[in-house]
């Protein structure tokens, strides 16, 4: 399908900060609307937006909030660096501008009728919190729901009280392990691949899906694969430099996948040959 | 109440052991329980004895100095603890404690290490089986050293 | 195509400047070659007089240089450092401006891209492939490309088929070259002799008709068909590089780890100049700048590339650190991926990164001694 792009896809719109959470000691939430009512944009789980702080630069966001709703946008940012530190020092009522929703979401429709596990390593819970959302309110669509999820330590989680209400759903297992715990921590301890065997698996019946640093999704996805699944029912999303997000500036490109546009959602039997190739 | 030899013949460790072995398992072993909190082996102690998880959780630590005690992993329900009652000097290098109520089979090490040296087969068959959980969590152990969480600056 | 398009006319070589006076007079810019600070480049012109009569290149591994030849060709050369991406694709481009307003801003739209109607004169046949090959990158996929679509809509092609060759050319064992087949409006090839300076010229489409329909022209003999065929042919047969695409795409996914990407790592420089000179390389960057006050943003493309240590910068550090590997992810993605990112190879044979590399790195070198290495296997 061919989209013609006028030069609305490559212009940011202006959305307003209608509120910015703290998660973590470096992560924040922010929640947007759209400056102009009713313009909102629909978007599949796993999508991501170019978000532009005016003055600063734009980067690519992974949308963390309920699919499917016109009404507001929510990115969950770590503040790695000087666009990343602008964008969560936002206050409510500020602009940012929006371009998007871009790239290939997670297979929620492939995931029908079958038992959803989702693996999180780090930030990759953000991506990942819109496919939780929908499971759990499309639940009799899904079989058991499975959540992972790894951090580096306890003040690190993401999304705490949320993780204590997904794992009181109806046949919905949520599994937390950190990378360094402290006295106080009662929780498991250890990488997230640590977790698969508390979690009683259904291989055969499971689509995964996998979001974190590359090295921890290339663990998981090969451990996965041991455990019994296909590798074309294990998805993962990838990252790399993005300046125009609709496959024209060649930054993303990994091989011969745009991330932008083929990505960066996909599966792991495609990217298999080429995970292991360094500096690729 | 399971029968041990029903636990032991049925855990995934000792899977595909010969019957004779399995019995020997069971005359070294035994039902222990640890109190949430309470220390179940002590770094610098002799190690004599392997416990099978049954319910609970145990922290793997190493106490430093001028550091709180560091938790370097988590061993839950089905998991093994200890191997150092196999390879000399047969000493414990970390603490394990008891996170929470915990209930194991604890196998008598000293006596299954002279029946190994007795018989071989029987002792590759132990070995065999260490070695895949040394190798599972080294591999474990490398992944959160490289501490893929952090930002580099 | 209607039969006027497969009679072929003689356009005698002082009737050129009609040619190019009949397209600036239908509205088009004319762009063509000049001679410029040592080189044969692309610019406005406003008459034939600009063209470089009399001149001829001697291009190699890392060398290019302009000679005096023995007639008044104006057309005796291969192509130099600039391609048609410069007018199609341009290099530096503002996509929008903004304003601050309180907290948030305003988009301001009041762009008026200034819309161009070019008319390229002298488009060969490795070039028009080019231009066909980013067609499909910038209009043909998901996305289109407003800027180049719609440059490229409106622009007026007249290739000239190439009877000379540089020893930097390989279009003829790529398959683009040296004879142009379709895709231009008109076609001109340059020949002499008894009959005079004159041009064979093939019309390509419907405004190319129209176009030469205005113009002096007689019918094409035989004798001057054979001419310019052979003319062509020798352009051909005279070329001196070659590839061999047979299985080119396996065999680079199937080498990522040759020994070969060292060899050339401790040669390149990484200085792109491969990448600018280039016809079908897309890359661009996107600019987020402010004035002074802080009040005024624009964001402005301009042309990047894959050799730049930024160019593949996420958090933490760039993927591809060493030169080997954007040596290699160039070279990769130009031969390889780009047949499976759009269903061609991204070469079109102009041999320019031969010529403009300052060590001399030359491609079809490197992907045969890839292939050789390749212990016979494909």
């Amino acid at each position: 399908m061919t989209i013609t792009t006028t030069i609305e896809t490559m212009t940011s719109q202006p959305y307003l900060v209608r509120s910015v959470d703290k998660e973590t000691p470096d992560t924040f939430t922010l929640t947007l609307k759209p400056e102009s009512g009713a313009n909102g944009t629909l978007f599949q789980p796993g999508q991501f937006s170019m978000l532009w702080v005016f003055g600063v630069g734009e980067l690519p966001i992974s949308i963390s909030g309920q699919p499917f709703q016109m009404d507001c946008l929510v990115y969950t940012v770590r503040s790695v660096g000087q666009a990343t530190h602008a964008l969560v020092s936002r206050k409510a009522g500020d602009g940012i501008g929006v371009r998007g929703p871009f790239g290939t979401g997670w297979p929620i429709d492939k995931a029908r009728g079958r038992d959803v596990i989702i693996v999180a390593g780090g930030i990759g819970l953000a991506p990942l919190r819109p496919v939780i959302y929908h499971v759990l309110g499309n639940r009799k669509q899904y079989g058991r729901l499975v959540v992972l999820y790894g951090s580096r330590s306890p003040r690190d989680l993401l999304y705490r009280k949320e993780l204590s209400s997904w794992a009181r759903q109806p046949d919905t297992h949520v599994l937390v392990t950190v990378d360094y715990g402290g006295l106080s921590w009662r929780g498991h301890v250890g990488v997230v691949t640590t977790l698969f065997k508390y979690a009683r698996l259904q291989p055969e019946k499971s689509v995964a899906m996998v979001c974190g640093p590359e090295i921890m999704m290339r663990f998981v996805a090969r451990e996965l694969e041991m455990l019994g699944l296909k590798r074309d029912d294990v998805y993962i999303s990838m990252e790399r430099n993005m300046k125009c997000a609709v496959g024209f500036c060649g930054h993303c490109q990994y091989g011969p996948h745009f991330i932008c546009k083929d990505g960066p959602i996909f599966p792991y039997e495609q990217l298999r040959p080429l995970l292991e190739k360094y500096e690729l | 109440m399971e029968t041990l030899e029903r636990i032991i013949a049925e855990h995934p460790f000792f899977s595909g052991l010969d019957y004779g072995f399995v019995n020997l398992m069971v005359s070294c072993a035994s039902n222990v329980r640890f109190k949430g909190g309470s220390y179940i082996l002590k770094e610098g102690d002799p190690a004599n004895t392997f416990y099978l998880v049954r319910a609970g959780k145990v922290a793997v630590e190493v106490l430093a100095p001028q550091h709180k005690p560091i938790i370097v992993s988590t061993l839950g329900v089905g998991e093994i603890l200890g191997w150092s009652w196999l390879l000399p000097p047969f000493q414990w290098k970390f603490h394990a404690r008891a996170v929470e109520d915990t209930r194991a089979v604890a196998l008598d090490g000293k006596c299954l290490r002279s029946k190994c040296e007795e018989n071989h087969d029987l002792g590759y068959e132990i070995l065999k089986r260490f070695a895949q959980i040394m190798e599972q969590r080294l591999e474990a152990t490398r992944l959160q050293l490289l501490d893929v969480y952090s930002v580099k600056r | 195509m209607n039969t006027l398009a497969e009679e072929r006319h003689i356009l005698h070589a002082e009737d050129l400047e009609k040619l190019i006076e009949k397209l600036s007079s239908a509205g088009y810019e004319i762009i063509g070659p000049i001679v410029r600070d040592g080189a044969i480049v692309y610019e406005r012109i406003e008459s034939a007089a600009q063209l470089p009569a009399g001149w001829t290149d001697e291009q190699e591994r890392g060398r290019y240089r302009l000679k005096r030849c023995k007639d008044q060709s104006l057309f005796a050369y291969a192509v130099g450092p600039q391609s048609w991406k410069r007018y199609l694709h341009p290099a530096e481009v503002r996509l929008w401006s903004a304003q601050r307003q309180g907290g948030t801003f305003r988009i301001l739209n009041n762009e008026m891209r200034p819309k161009h109607r070019y008319a390229f004169l002298g488009v060969r046949a490795c070039d028009l492939a080019a231009i066909k090959v980013q067609d499909c990158v910038l209009t043909g996929d998901k996305y289109r490309d407003p800027i180049y679509e719609e440059a490229r809509q409106n622009a007026f092609i007249v290739s000239v088929q190439c009877t000379q060759v540089a020893a930097t050319c390989f279009c003829d064992s790529i398959g683009t070259g040296p004879r142009a087949q379709s895709g231009f409006d008109l076609a001109l090839t340059e020949i002499d002799g008894p009959g005079g300076h004159r041009f064979v010229v093939q019309t390509g489409s419907d405004r190319g008709g129209e176009v030469l329909g205005k113009l002096q022209t007689a019918p094409a003999t035989d004798a001057d068909l054979r001419q310019a065929e052979a003319a062509v042919d020798g352009a051909s047969h005279r070329q001196v590089r070659s590839v061999d695409t047979v299985g080119i795409k396996e065999l680079l996914y199937q080498n990522f780890d040759h020994p070969r990407w060292d060899a050339v790592a401790a040669r390149c420089l990484t200085c792109a100049n491969c990448t600018m000179v280039c016809p079908t390389c897309f890359c661009t960057t996107v600019e987020d700048i402010t004035d002074v006050t802080g009040d005024h943003a624009e964001r402005r493309r301009r042309w990047d590339s894959c050799f730049t240590l930024s160019f593949s910068y996420i958090h933490g550090g760039s993927v591809r650190t060493s030169s080997k590997a954007r040596y290699r992810q160039w070279m990769t993605h130009k031969l390889a991926a780009w047949i499976d990112q759009f269903g061609t190879s991204g070469c079109v044979g102009c041999g320019r990164c031969i010529a403009w590399c300052p060590v001399g790195i030359d491609i079809t070198e490197e992907l045969q001694a890839i292939r050789e290495g390749n212990n016979g296997n494909t």
